[in-house]
């Protein structure tokens, strides 16, 4: 397949989109690189199928513009941008074979009998689909279906890939195998990809980047370890991580050290982005993994376990230290039950703090 | 356990079934009752009042012959292709056209469906009335200064078929915009945008994609269209009488002016039951087909 054209980077700058009077995408930039795989996270509704039509060129933009490749693309047809898209609904020609499903586009455009041939067999086996070349969309099952739309986004030899939450209609086995199917596919094409999902498994396990979104805005955008050790903001703290984090609400007293009404931990190691006044009230964000057992440890924070879920691996204490709620992850050997008292400590370094309008502080 | 299970399923639909058999019987009785009678008759010599003398299929004979049944069937045919080729292109075109997104969507909506619930009589009228060359369009056309203008199709025997078709286009078009409305309206925004993707001239996008996948909605209204086709008499009655001469005379107008007016029951009934046939013949195959498709989708 030609190789030039196969890595692009996107662009989007000032990017502003309304249905009606309804905003969806508010002045909204977004900078992707060459060959980077980038993951588009956020709950139903918040405009990520919208921002993925936009860069296709199937929404038009109000205002700002859209670069693909180093060319402005803002007002060009979604076939002249050098894209590939795949949709959550497979989206495949009913009444076609799955042969002229990959082949339909390319002979429109006027490519050459052969060269359409080549890259359907080059596809197909890719995605080894290759038996079922002849069958119709209604002969497949969910996951070949998505083979084979994924089959039709290949044989474009597009620059850029939009996958619109391909996953979500499989169910959960055939769901991590696509996904390791479409992480290795990034590999060996090198192409730029796009990937919008509401699922936080997939963004870690995909993204180069991810970029988390809520209310018509990118709430942060950095590698999933960014996103997932430094949340920007009790948001992406919440959405991202599963189970979700705790949080324990309290104040800031003198010597940077958090306050609650029953318990005190000093925050010396703590990467404060900017320096917290004495006195403001802040939330403690902490992972279930980031606490630890302390047993004869004189500092450590007694909690209460209400509830014990074991997940296999590991095991779930759902705890409370006073009123407020710790979800903590534990050996699955450790020995807990409810009603048991366990000694707690937390690693300052991996502590988050939020302040009171839920920003990182 | 299965067998059991069904044994239940029967039994709880019994009663309902027992509710519903008088009408059932009914139905049956009076729908085989009069369609066997008419078959019956046909083979009769009855004229005025039915009578019983066998004179087996002389009556078809007599029919075969008749000029005025002849011209009958060819303009029907005449009238069926021109008529559900129209109406399901320009329903079609009309629904094609509100899809995408106009303003005044539900006002076309109405505006295309409000002829069809008009009666026939009353588009009959209207259409007799509009393209009268002495009162209609040409008139217009005269008036406001075209005085060549010509349009005399509904007194001109070649061209009065075409008449009753414009009228049954205009006046069904709009059942067909709706069905066809309800068929786009299924067909997934993600195969469109698919498309568009795969770079897609609109027209192809509609004849090889969205259009077969529209099956169905074509064949409810080929079903309903073509029934019209077959009943068509009040519209041919109330514009053109079937004039001028026979040019436009259809075979359910044949048959009743033939029950009504002219008393010839057999001959009549002739015509009706050889309508009859030819409906079954036509319409057999096609529900097989359905029936066949339903029960592989059941299996499926
Ligand atoms: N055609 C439309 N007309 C009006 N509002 C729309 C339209 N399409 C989307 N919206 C609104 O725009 C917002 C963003 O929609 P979008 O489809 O981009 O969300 P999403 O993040 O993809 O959600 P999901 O995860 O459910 O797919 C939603 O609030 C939705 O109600
Ligand atoms: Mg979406």
């Amino acid at each position: 397949m030609n190789q030039a054209p196969n890595r692009s980077s996107v662009s989007l700058r000032g990017v502003e989109i309304a249905y009606g009077p309804v905003r969806v995408l508010d002045r909204l930039d977004l900078e992707v690189a060459q060959s980077e795989f980038l993951v588009l996270l956020g709950p139903s509704g918040c405009g990520k199928s919208t921002l993925l039509n936009a860069i296709a060129g199937l929404t038009e933009v109000d205002s700002g513009e859209i670069w693909i490749g180093g060319r402005n693309v803002t007002w060009e047809e979604p076939k002249d941008r050098g894209i590939a898209m795949v949709f959550q609904s497979y989206a495949l020609y009913p009444r076609m074979s799955v042969r002229k499903n990959m082949s339909f586009g390319l002979e429109v455009s006027g490519m050459k009998r052969p060269d359409v041939q080549r890259r359907v067999t080059e596809a197909a086996a890719i995605l080894q689909i290759t038996e079922l070349l002849d069958r119709k969309p209604s002969e497949l099952s969910g996951g070949q279906r998505q083979r084979v739309a994924i089959g039709r986004a290949l044989v474009r030899d597009a620059g850029v890939f939009l996958f619109d939450e391909p996953l979500s209609n499989l169910d959960a086995q055939l769901r991590a195998e696509l996904r390791t199917e479409i992480k290795r596919l990034h590999a060996r094409l090198g192409a730029t990809m796009i990937f919008v999902t509401h699922d936080q498994i997939e963004a870690l396990t995909l993204a180069d980047r991810i970029a988390v979104m809520r209310d018509r805005r990118i709430q942060q955008l950095g590698t999933p370890h960014d996103v997932y050790m430094r949340p920007a903001n009790k948001f992406v703290a919440t959405f991202v991580g599963s189970p979700a984090m705790s949080f324990l609400s309290g104040h800031i007293t003198e010597g940077r050290v958090f306050e609650t009404s029953t318990l005190r931990l000093d925050l010396s190691g703590y990467a404060f982005t900017a320096p917290p006044s004495v006195g403001m009230p802040v939330d403690l964000g902490i992972r279930p993994e980031h606490v630890v057992l302390a047993p004869g440890e004189a500092a450590a924070i007694p909690a209460r376990v209400e509830l014990v879920e074991p997940m296999g691996s590991d095991l779930l204490a759902w705890t409370r230290i006073g009123e407020a709620a710790l979800t903590v992850r534990l050996s699955a050997e450790t020995p807990v039950a409810p009603g048991d008292i366990l000694p707690l400590m937390f690693s300052t370094r991996r502590l988050n703090l939020f302040d009171a309008q839920g920003e990182r502080l | 356990m299965v067998a059991a299970a069904k044994r239940l399923r029967i039994g709880s639909r019994l009663p309902a079934q027992i509710a519903l058999a008088p009408a059932l019987l009914i139905a049956l009785v009076l729908y085989c009752g009069t369609t066997s009678w008419t078959v019956w008759i046909s083979l009769t010599s009855s004229r005025m009042l039915p009578n019983s003398v066998f004179v087996g299929l002389r009556q078809y004979d007599v029919l075969a012959n008749n000029d005025r049944w002849l011209a009958s069937i060819a303009n029907i045919a005449t009238f069926g292709a021109l008529f559900m080729t129209a109406a399901l292109t320009i329903g079609f075109l009309l629904a094609a056209m509100i899809d995408q997104k106009v303003r005044a969507e539900s006002l076309l909506r109405s505006v295309f469906l409000y002829p069809f619930s008009m009666s026939f009589i009353v588009t009959g009228l209207a259409w007799r009335w509009m393209l009268d060359p002495t009162l209609g369009f040409e008139k217009l056309l005269h008036d406001i200064g075209f005085a060549d203008a010509h349009f005399d199709w509904i007194v001109r025997p070649d061209r009065v078929i075409y008449t009753l078709v414009i009228a049954s286009v205009w006046h069904a078009a709009g059942l067909v915009m709706a069905i066809m409305l309800a068929g786009l309206r299924g067909v997934d925004r993600e195969i469109w945008n698919a498309a568009r993707v795969d770079g897609l001239p609109t027209w192809r996008i509609f004849v090889f994609i969205i259009i077969p996948m529209m099956r169905g909605s074509f064949a409810t209204a080929c079903v309903l269209l073509a029934t019209s086709v077959v009943k068509l008499y009040d519209l041919s009655v109330a514009m053109t009488n079937g004039g001028p001469g026979i040019a436009s005379e259809v075979p359910a107008k044949f048959v009743m002016d033939y029950l009504f007016e002219r008393g010839n029951l057999a001959l009549a009934t002739a015509a009706a039951t050889t309508m009859l046939i030819t409906v079954v013949v036509v319409v057999a195959p096609w529900y097989h087909w359905q029936g066949r498709k339903a029960r592989m989708a059941g299996i499926a």
